[in-house]
């Protein structure tokens, strides 16, 4: 018998495997903020047997889109959604990362445009996978950045 | 519409078309023949930073064609920053004009500045980002003072760690076949992953060990700025300055190129050399300029 860290939900989203310590980092992807109502848990540092220790969110009542879920893979390569429906497992698939990120990033560079504080404009970047690391580049100033969770906006 | 932002956009096929174009402009840019191709567009140049030479071989480009020019200067440019976004003063200055060269102390401001225009926008200079027509003026001049790019040797002196004038063109020369030297002080080297990102034929090296074998010499200004007090400073520019000694044992077809303006990186006896091509590679920059801007207006 499986053991459930948090009770289960009828219908909803469970996003598993999170990289240990980046729930919270899931959430703000997500655009899950303190306004929110819908019912969310969130497990940290859970054990587990493939990752060690992982992070595990559950969103209740509602599907997530899969362009949103993407997203996640650039801080969670490892992550895999269960749609849950009808307290079933409707699909489960591992998330992959866009090639292209608008808005989630934020370059580093002081002297990126895109850290121009009136201008109207978005943050771009171009994500690439070598070797099970995810890594970015700024569509504006060319800088590369690893380790992304260290820049999410 | 065509943009130019960064060397890095475009091929070895692009950079070889546009050096041709140029090549077919050298006489008009001499003023020896009228070739009115532009008459009648008009091109505004926003220039957010100073600038002598890029901003005045622009207007003499577009005017040999025929062109007329509209200015903002850096000074005007001070105060339109106070109010005006960029997104906006480029929105209303694509309206007046059939192309824009901006020069901006933001990297990326020259792709953000052709994402809200209407017209062709030209990138010279973004900050410590790309200033792709001086790349293309570079292989300019030395496709034509040494009559080719693919085989060439090529020594790159100075500040290899700032510069973005040298950055921009390692990175265009190792679309060619060429074989790249880089000197410089230590604490100026090449960043370590931009040398593991660029391909090609290129390793560091001491001047003196590789002056013989060298086609080309191209020297950049070590700044001041970039030393923590004025002896080190002086210690190390001066033991990079080009001399007639520094160049003794190099072959009698070696050029000497720098971007200008220099301060003491090469002493004034070599200007008389046959090697010294700095004046005459500032003026390739107006036919290669010509073959940008007719490129993106016509
Ligand atoms: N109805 C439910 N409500 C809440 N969470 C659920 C529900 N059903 C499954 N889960 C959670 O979804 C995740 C995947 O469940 P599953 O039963 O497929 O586990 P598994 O066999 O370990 O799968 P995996 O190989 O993806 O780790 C687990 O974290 C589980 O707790
Ligand atoms: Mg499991
Ligand atoms: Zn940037």
């Amino acid at each position: 018998m499986k053991e459930l860290v948090v009770s289960k939900i009828k219908d909803g989203t469970v996003i598993d495997h999170i990289n240990a310590g980046r729930a919270p980092l899931v959430l703000k992807i997500l655009g899950i903020d303190v306004g929110t109502d819908l019912t969310v848990s969130m497990a940290m540092n859970v054990s587990s047997s493939k990752m060690g220790k992982k992070d595990i969110v559950k969103v209740e009542g509602m599907y997530i889109s899969e362009e949103k879920l993407s997203k996640i893979a650039l801080i969670s390569p490892n992550a895999t959604i269960n749609l849950i429906r009808n307290y079933e497992i409707e699909r489960k698939f591992k998330v992959n990362p866009p090639e292209v990120v608008e808005e989630v990033l934020k370059c580093p560079n002081p002297m990126c445009v895109s850290n121009a504080e009136r201008e109207p404009v978005r943050s771009i970047f171009y994500v690439k996978i070598e070797e099970n690391e995810v890594s970015a580049r700024c569509h504006y100033c060319g800088r590369k950045i690893k380790d992304l969770a260290n820049y999410i906006s | 519409m065509r943009h130019l932002i960064s060397i890095n956009d475009l091929d070895r096929e692009d950079i070889t078309y546009i050096l041709k174009r140029a090549e077919e402009f050298e006489d008009v840019a001499r003023g020896e023949r009228s070739l009115k191709i532009l008459e009648g567009k008009i091109l505004g140049n926003l220039f957010f930073e100073p600038s002598t030479r890029t901003r005045m071989s622009f207007e003499v480009a577009m005017k040999r064609l025929g062109g007329d020019v509209v200015n903002m200067t850096a000074q005007e440019a001070s105060s339109i920053a106070k109010g005006e976004t960029l997104a906006d003063t480029v929105r209303v200055v694509s309206g007046y004009c059939d192309a824009i060269v901006i020069r901006h102390p933001l990297e990326g401001a020259a792709r953000f500045a052709a994402e809200n225009s209407s017209v062709p926008v030209i990138n010279a200079g973004d900050g410590a980002g790309q200033h792709p027509t001086q790349t293309l003026l570079d292989l300019y001049t030395i496709k034509k003072e040494c009559g080719k790019l693919d085989g060439i040797t090529i020594a790159l002196v100075g500040d290899l760690k700032y510069s973005r004038t040298i950055h921009s063109l390692i990175k265009a020369l190792t679309l060619f076949e060429t074989k790249i030297y880089l000197v410089s002080p230590d604490a100026l080297a090449l960043p370590d992953e931009m040398l593991e990102e660029i391909g090609g034929d290129v390793s560091r090296a001491r001047l003196d060990e590789v002056i013989e074998e060298v086609d080309v010499l191209y020297v950049t200004r070590i700044q001041k700025e970039r030393f923590p007090d004025e002896e080190e400073y002086r210690k190390v520019s001066g033991s990079y300055r080009i001399t007639l000694n520094t160049i003794k044992n190099a072959k009698d077809s070696m050029i000497i190129m720098h971007p200008l303006p220099r301060v003491d990186e090469v002493d004034p006896a070599v200007d008389k050399t046959r090697h010294a091509k700095y004046f005459q590679q500032a003026f390739y920059g107006v036919p290669v300029r010509m073959a940008i801007l007719s490129e993106v207006m016509l």
